[in-house]
């Protein structure tokens, strides 16, 4: 028996060694294998903006292979940017958009604070009514009332050259209805805070601006954020507005209108261009406020 | 079939999940029925407040002195009377506004909202146009005086009321609020209206009307053919949807049929891939040893910040027949003729789901990170310990733990893929359309995108309206679902 046991344990000890070496052996081919999935994802990722970079720089703007590497038949030069400044209204898109998505930054910061403020600290009678009525209505396909807010704006004059004002009261009007992220934020500050300011005295409207509002810096942050780049991108209500009027596009009307049959083998390489300088800027301002971003979505998807 | 609580516990998971499914279905029946009497409830409780709120109104006539009589009558007479001005002339502003609105807009319109006009517009023999009815407009205009009549029933009984409360506290021998007084609850006790005041009436205007408006639409005629002004539409009752639910008759059910599933096979892939293989690029980047986290995170979260109309009409044409990937692979010698990317229906379908997991991955990679880190790590040490592979940890904790956490961000995000507009409408446009659909469809167009479709290609109004009411019920039903099975798996797995 001593012996066997003996006999075991001599066994024993090697026999871990090696198990351990050939776990860290493991772990550094699973670590190797980890390092080229990511290479590849980060290659899939950013493919695509890469060859919008370079196909930008295409002065002869046919689609044909679609390959810019193939490097035969045209030439590779800035002629594609001056040409966008100086032959076509991009820069009044460009314009458009930028006022467009100032506008909405403030004002839709704003409804979407107040409304999420209130749902989230004040308890009147319906509130728990509304929001169910919000719910429901949410339910609807928002492209239902396309032809009606086109109507309505028409009718005020707000269409098709006017288009600007146009869609800014309109991002601006419904966009209370996406409270949700923000509410979940203001329910995370602790209601004692509140308590004690009122308690010196304070009403509720000094509560909000002088104790709240500095707490929610992270979530204002986020919410300018998503309000500034949700213009940059929007096309179905720009196009169903502005229609056949280029002076009131968007950039996103304005460069898709470039990919219809008729136009995309002149302004291809133009769209890209075209791309390229929309994305910077606001890919920079992104890129600035990657955390506040972060933690609104997270934020957002945990509380559902 | 399980009953117990215990003999439910001892079920494996996969058993656990099925029986909640069959409880939620067996239980339909009874809930059927305990709805019924619940919508009994509510209308009973609905006919009891609306008689408490008569007699109120005939009580307060009764015991009123001739200041609140006359409020009656004329809004805000009562206040201005006892000294609240602000408040009175408030009343009496609404009051004017309602009545030349119901005279010069409200009451022509709401007239010919039964037939939504008869008299078209023409062109006599010297070319002079005479203007007739704009069914358009009637509706639109006929449905705003409703909301407009609604608001001003609403204000007029909350005249009559604040009538009656001050006739009891003067009565008491207490003085009235003052305008100041008022103003200054504004910012506080009734804080609430104030911030609310301007956004829901933006909601109301611009969300509510419209959608109430689309609804009656789905009831109408309205088409390409009906186009007002031009032409007048009118009611046609169920007419549309008899159309889109008539199977096997009408070509247009047949195409609502397949856009219908297409869409929910669609919302059911592009969660879920989106899900786990987001959730796992999450992991990996988390692994412990692994360098270099921030960049390979800043690349992911790059492509989110380029707006979408660029990369994916971009990606879109990288898969057309000249694009980028066929061309490559004509040049190596791969293929000789270009791959159907978007001419096959079903390359088209897969390759679209691919390139959602393009888009929908470095979301999914940043809600899962911050959520795999709150995982108590104790949990992994011990189950480490008991000699767990990694896998069966993944299985049995991280799992549970990450469909514990976002289970309602799984609906929403069912739901938002749904409606994924973007996707579908910049990447292939919903191609291939044949002849076999109708209505301007594509084999990977969702409902959203045919919706759309229809409105802006096809002018068919009527038709898009149903398609969204459709939508409508269809989320509405898997929402119901859904909310009854979520809450007894968070009873189970709860982690705290």
């Amino acid at each position: 028996m001593a012996e066997e046991l003996q006999q075991q344990k001599v066994v024993y000890i090697p026999d871990n060694t090696r198990k351990k070496s050939s776990q860290k052996k493991n772990k550094r081919v699973t670590n190797i294998i980890i390092y080229v999935v990511l290479t590849l994802i980060s290659i899939i990722w950013l493919f695509p903006f890469l060859l919008i970079l370079l196909e930008s720089f295409r002065t002869y703007p046919t689609l044909n292979t679609g390959n810019p590497f193939s490097g035969s038949g045209y030439e590779w030069g800035l002629g594609n940017y001056t040409k966008l400044f100086t032959e076509t209204r991009f820069p009044t898109w460009f314009l458009n958009t930028f006022i467009i998505a100032l506008f909405v930054a403030v004002l839709q910061t704003l409804i979407v604070l107040c409304m999420s403020y209130t749902l989230s600290r004040s308890r009147f009678k319906g509130r728990k009514l509304l929001m169910n009525f919000m719910l429901v209505i949410g339910m609807f396909p928002g492209f239902l009332t396309l032809l009606v807010l086109y109507n309505i704006l028409k009718d005020i004059g707000l269409t098709q050259e006017h288009a600007v004002p146009g869609l800014i009261l309109v991002y601006v009007a419904s966009s209370g209805m996406g409270y949700h992220v923000s509410k979940g934020f203001f329910d995370t500050v602790p209601k004692a805070l509140d308590e004690a300011a009122r308690i010196d005295g304070a009403n509720r409207a000094q509560v909000l601006i002088k104790i709240i509002l500095p707490m929610a810096k992270p979530i204002v942050i986020y919410t300018i954020l998503t309000a500034f780049m949700g213009p940059w991108g929007d096309f179905i209500f720009a196009q169903y507005v502005a229609f056949g009027a280029p002076g009131g596009y968007n950039v996103a009307v304005g460069l898709y209108s470039w990919l219809t049959k008729e136009m995309i083998n002149n302004y291809y390489t133009m769209f890209c261009a075209g791309g390229v300088i929309v994305a910077l800027p606001v890919t920079l301002l992104f890129m600035f406020l990657q955390k506040y971003y972060v933690e609104g979505v997270t934020g957002g998807a945990v509380k559902g | 079939m399980a009953t117990t609580e215990l003999e439910y516990m001892r079920l494996p998971k996969y058993r656990r999940t099925m029986h909640n499914f069959a409880k939620f279905f067996k239980s339909i029946p009874s809930g059927i029925v305990a709805l019924t009497f619940a919508i009994g409830r509510f209308f009973k409780g609905l006919g009891i407040k609306i008689a408490n709120v008569f007699r109120d109104i005939v009580l307060t006539w009764k015991n009123g002195d001739y200041k609140t009589r006359v409020s009656y009558f004329i809004l805000g007479f009562g206040n201005v009377a006892r000294g609240q001005y602000l408040r009175g002339i408030l009343f009496m502003l609404f009051e004017v506004v309602f009545i030349v609105f119901m005279i010069f807009v409200g009451g022509p319109n709401l007239y010919k909202l039964d037939t939504l006009g008869i008299t078209h517009t023409w062109t006599d023999e010297w070319g002079v146009e005479h203007v007739g009815d704009n069914s358009f407009q009637i509706l639109l205009y006929g449905v705003l005086s409703l909301f407009f009549i609604a608001a001003f029933a609403y204000t007029w009984y909350v005249n009559v009321k604040q009538n009656k409360i001050s006739q009891e506290i003067l009565a008491t021998g207490k003085p009235l609020k003052s305008g100041k007084e008022d103003l200054q609850s504004l910012v506080d006790d009734q804080f609430h209206k104030t911030l609310l005041a301007l956004p829901l009436l933006g909601i109301l205007v611009f969300t509510v009307l419209p959608i109430f408006f689309m609804i009656l639409i789905a009831f109408t005629n309205y088409d390409g053919q009906h186009l007002a002004p031009k032409n007048l539409f009118t009611w046609i009752g169920g007419a549309n949807f008899a159309e889109v639910f008539n199977f096997g008759g009408s070509k247009f059910a047949s195409t609502f049929g397949e856009i219908l599933v297409w869409t929910l096979v669609w919302a059911f892939f592009a969660t879920f891939t989106n899900y786990f293989l987001g959730m796992i690029v999450a992991m990996i980047i988390n692994r412990k040893g692994i360098k270099l986290k921030k960049l390979w995170r800043t690349i992911l979260v790059v492509s989110i910040a380029i707006p979408q109309f660029i990369s994916l009409l971009y990606v879109g044409k990288m898969f057309s027949d000249t694009g980028f990937i066929n061309g490559i692979l004509m040049q190596m010698g791969a293929i000789k003729a270009p791959l159907p990317f978007w001419k096959d229906p079903m390359w088209a379908r897969i390759t679209i789901i691919l390139v959602n997991i393009w888009v929908g991955i470095p979301y999914l990679m940043l809600i899962t990170s911050g959520i795999l880190m709150n995982i108590p790590a104790d949990l992994y040490e011990s189950a480490k310990i008991d000699g767990a592979s990694p896998w069966k940890m993944y299985i049995k904790i991280t799992l549970p733990y990450m469909l514990f956490v976002t289970g309602p961000y799984l609906l929403s995000s069912f739901i938002g893929n749904m409606n994924n507009f973007n996707v579908i409408f910049l990447v292939n446009g919903g191609e291939p359309s044949d002849i076999a659909l109708e209505g301007g469809a594509g084999h990977s167009d969702l409902l959203i995108t045919w919706l759309y479709k229809l409105t802006v290609n096809q002018n068919n109004y009527k038709m898009a309206s149903v398609i969204g009411i459709l939508v409508f019920v269809v989320v509405a039903f898997i929402s119901v679902v859904i909310y009854n099975i979520i809450p007894s798996m968070k009873n189970e797995e709860d982690f705290q």
